[in-house]
């Protein structure tokens, strides 16, 4: 059976919208993907959990909140923590130039802006992916 | 040291992978399920199903707080559809189970349909036996909302829950028949709501007709689990009925029904996986097609000889 690629969609932070999370779900979910949404205000710790219990290729957080400093790296440190840093992280929002390299460089996959097309971060994804994913012994 | 080994030390993103594994069919899945399957069967499975919006994840996720209060390990699998044009889907029972996430003992996955239609996904049979065999004591099991009567969650659960909600009035009148066979508990679920008690007479005037001295009586359980209220009367009534299938036979006979269904789902899987193998590959489909179209051939008879030609065994 060919491997769906799935991805957890999450809103961390206190801002209440979640439109524009729900417009990704769908494009996403159009190409094919699986996509695991998790609803609004969660905290690293369940995002990750729920990333792990869901084996998902990739986390998608989508911040508004000007907290992505903390945020990012906070979900990074985690996986690490549990094991799963084999789970891509991508993020989209409004963020600063120099806080996109900062975090990229920490290791966020990458940071979709305004203005990134859905088509641009769904090819992204798809390569990104299948370059990550390695076949692990199970028995 | 190997996935498997990982899983049996209780490491939960083995138990995560094995799940994908399972999932996705990959190379060998049978082989690991042959492994494990000892050490299933322990746990004691719950569906819920209901149509779209009822309110099954809300119960699941109340239900679910209760049994770890008791110190039970709870493993939950969530379905929900398949896209059939884009192959995708949005998998979003876990908004209403936030809480649950990082619930010692709890471990909740969803899943896709991938193309099956009974409400079940293709392998939540086998993904409740990997969370079975990890040592999981409770599996509730989140159909997708189905507008129809599916017998996929009955054979894959001990205890069926139906829900309705006070709107529900006339699709039970349209399904009576079916609901019967596989409700071994209803609820109403949005309590709060009018019309609750109308839904509720209704349904208790058709279980009248239908119940049997010495049978197990199918309660009607009004909850309201947005708010909380029911969900402990729910669960008590679960207790009861596996107590009363446990004790006179039924539970065993029905896990004996579910054996022979799950035999010949696996061999009939592997013939086709077979099939496809051996008549793709050693017959021109094509050529039959050209000839059976130019009235040289008929498909009854083509199909005949390509199947006496296949050695399924070898
Ligand atoms: N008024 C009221 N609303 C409720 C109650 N229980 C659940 N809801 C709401 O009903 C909506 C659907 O609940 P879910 O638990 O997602 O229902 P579901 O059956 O799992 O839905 P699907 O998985 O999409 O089929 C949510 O907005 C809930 O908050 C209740 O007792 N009363
Ligand atoms: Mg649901």
């Amino acid at each position: 059976m060919e491997r769906k690629i799935r991805i957890l969609l999450a809103k961390p932070g206190l801002d209440g919208h979640d439109r524009g999370i729900k417009v990704i779900a769908s494009a996403f979910r159009d190409a094919g993907f699986e996509v695991i949404y998790t609803g609004l205000r969660q905290t690293p710790e369940m995002i990750v959990e729920a990333a792990i219990q869901e084996d998902v290729d990739a986390i998608g957080m989508s911040i508004l909140s000007g907290a992505h400093m903390t945020l990012f790296p906070r979900v990074l440190q985690l996986l690490r923590e549990k094991g799963a840093d084999h789970v891509l992280l991508l993020g989209g929002g409004i963020i600063p130039k120099e806080d996109v390299e900062k975090l990229e460089k920490m290791g966020v996959g990458k940071l979709f802006t305004p203005g990134t097309t859905t088509t641009e971060a769904i090819e992204y994804l798809k390569k990104a992916v299948s370059e990550r994913r390695k076949e692990e012994k199970i028995l | 040291m190997n996935v498997l080994d990982r899983f049996y030390k209780g490491d939960k993103i083995a138990l995560s992978k094995l799940i994908s594994y399972v999932e996705n069919q990959s190379t060998g899945y049978r082989k690991l399920l042959a492994q494990i399957y000892p050490k299933a069967g322990r746990a004691y499975r719950v569906g819920m199903t209901g149509p779209p919006g009822a309110g099954k994840s809300t119960i699941v996720d109340k239900l679910t707080s209760l049994l770890t209060k008791e110190k039970k390990r709870v493993g939950i699998i969530a379905v929900d559809p398949t896209s059939p044009f884009t192959g995708g889907a949005l998998l979003g029972d876990r908004i209403r189970m936030q809480d649950l996430t990082t619930r010692d003992g709890v471990f909740i996955r969803s899943m896709a349909t991938r193309g099956s239609y009974g409400g079940l996904a293709t392998s939540t049979k086998e993904v409740c036996l990997v969370l079975d065999a990890f040592g999981k004591d409770w599996i509730l099991i989140e159909t997708v909302g189905v507008g129809q009567v599916e017998l996929d969650v009955v054979n894959a659960c001990d205890t069926t829950i139906v829900v309705f909600v006070p709107e529900s009035g006339d699709s039970i009148q349209a399904m009576k028949a079916g609901l019967m066979e596989i409700a071994d508990i209803f609820v109403v679920n949005k309590s709060d709501r009018e019309g609750a008690k109308r839904v509720i007479s209704e349904l208790d005037m058709i279980l009248d007709i239908r119940r049997k001295k010495g049978e197990w009586e199918c309660p009607i359980v009004s909850t309201e689990a947005l708010n909380n209220k029911g969900i402990d009367l729910l669960l008590a009534k679960i207790f009861e009925h596996k107590k009363f299938i446990s004790e006179n036979g039924v539970l065993e006979q029905h896990r004996k029904n579910q054996i022979k269904g799950d035999l010949k789902r696996i061999i009939e899987l592997k013939v086709k996986e077979l099939l496809d193998e051996k008549i793709l590959n050693s017959f021109d489909i094509d050529q039959i097609a050209e000839r059976v179209y130019k009235g040289e051939d008929d498909p009854y008879s083509a199909g005949e000889r390509v199947l006496n030609k296949v050695n399924l065994g070898k």
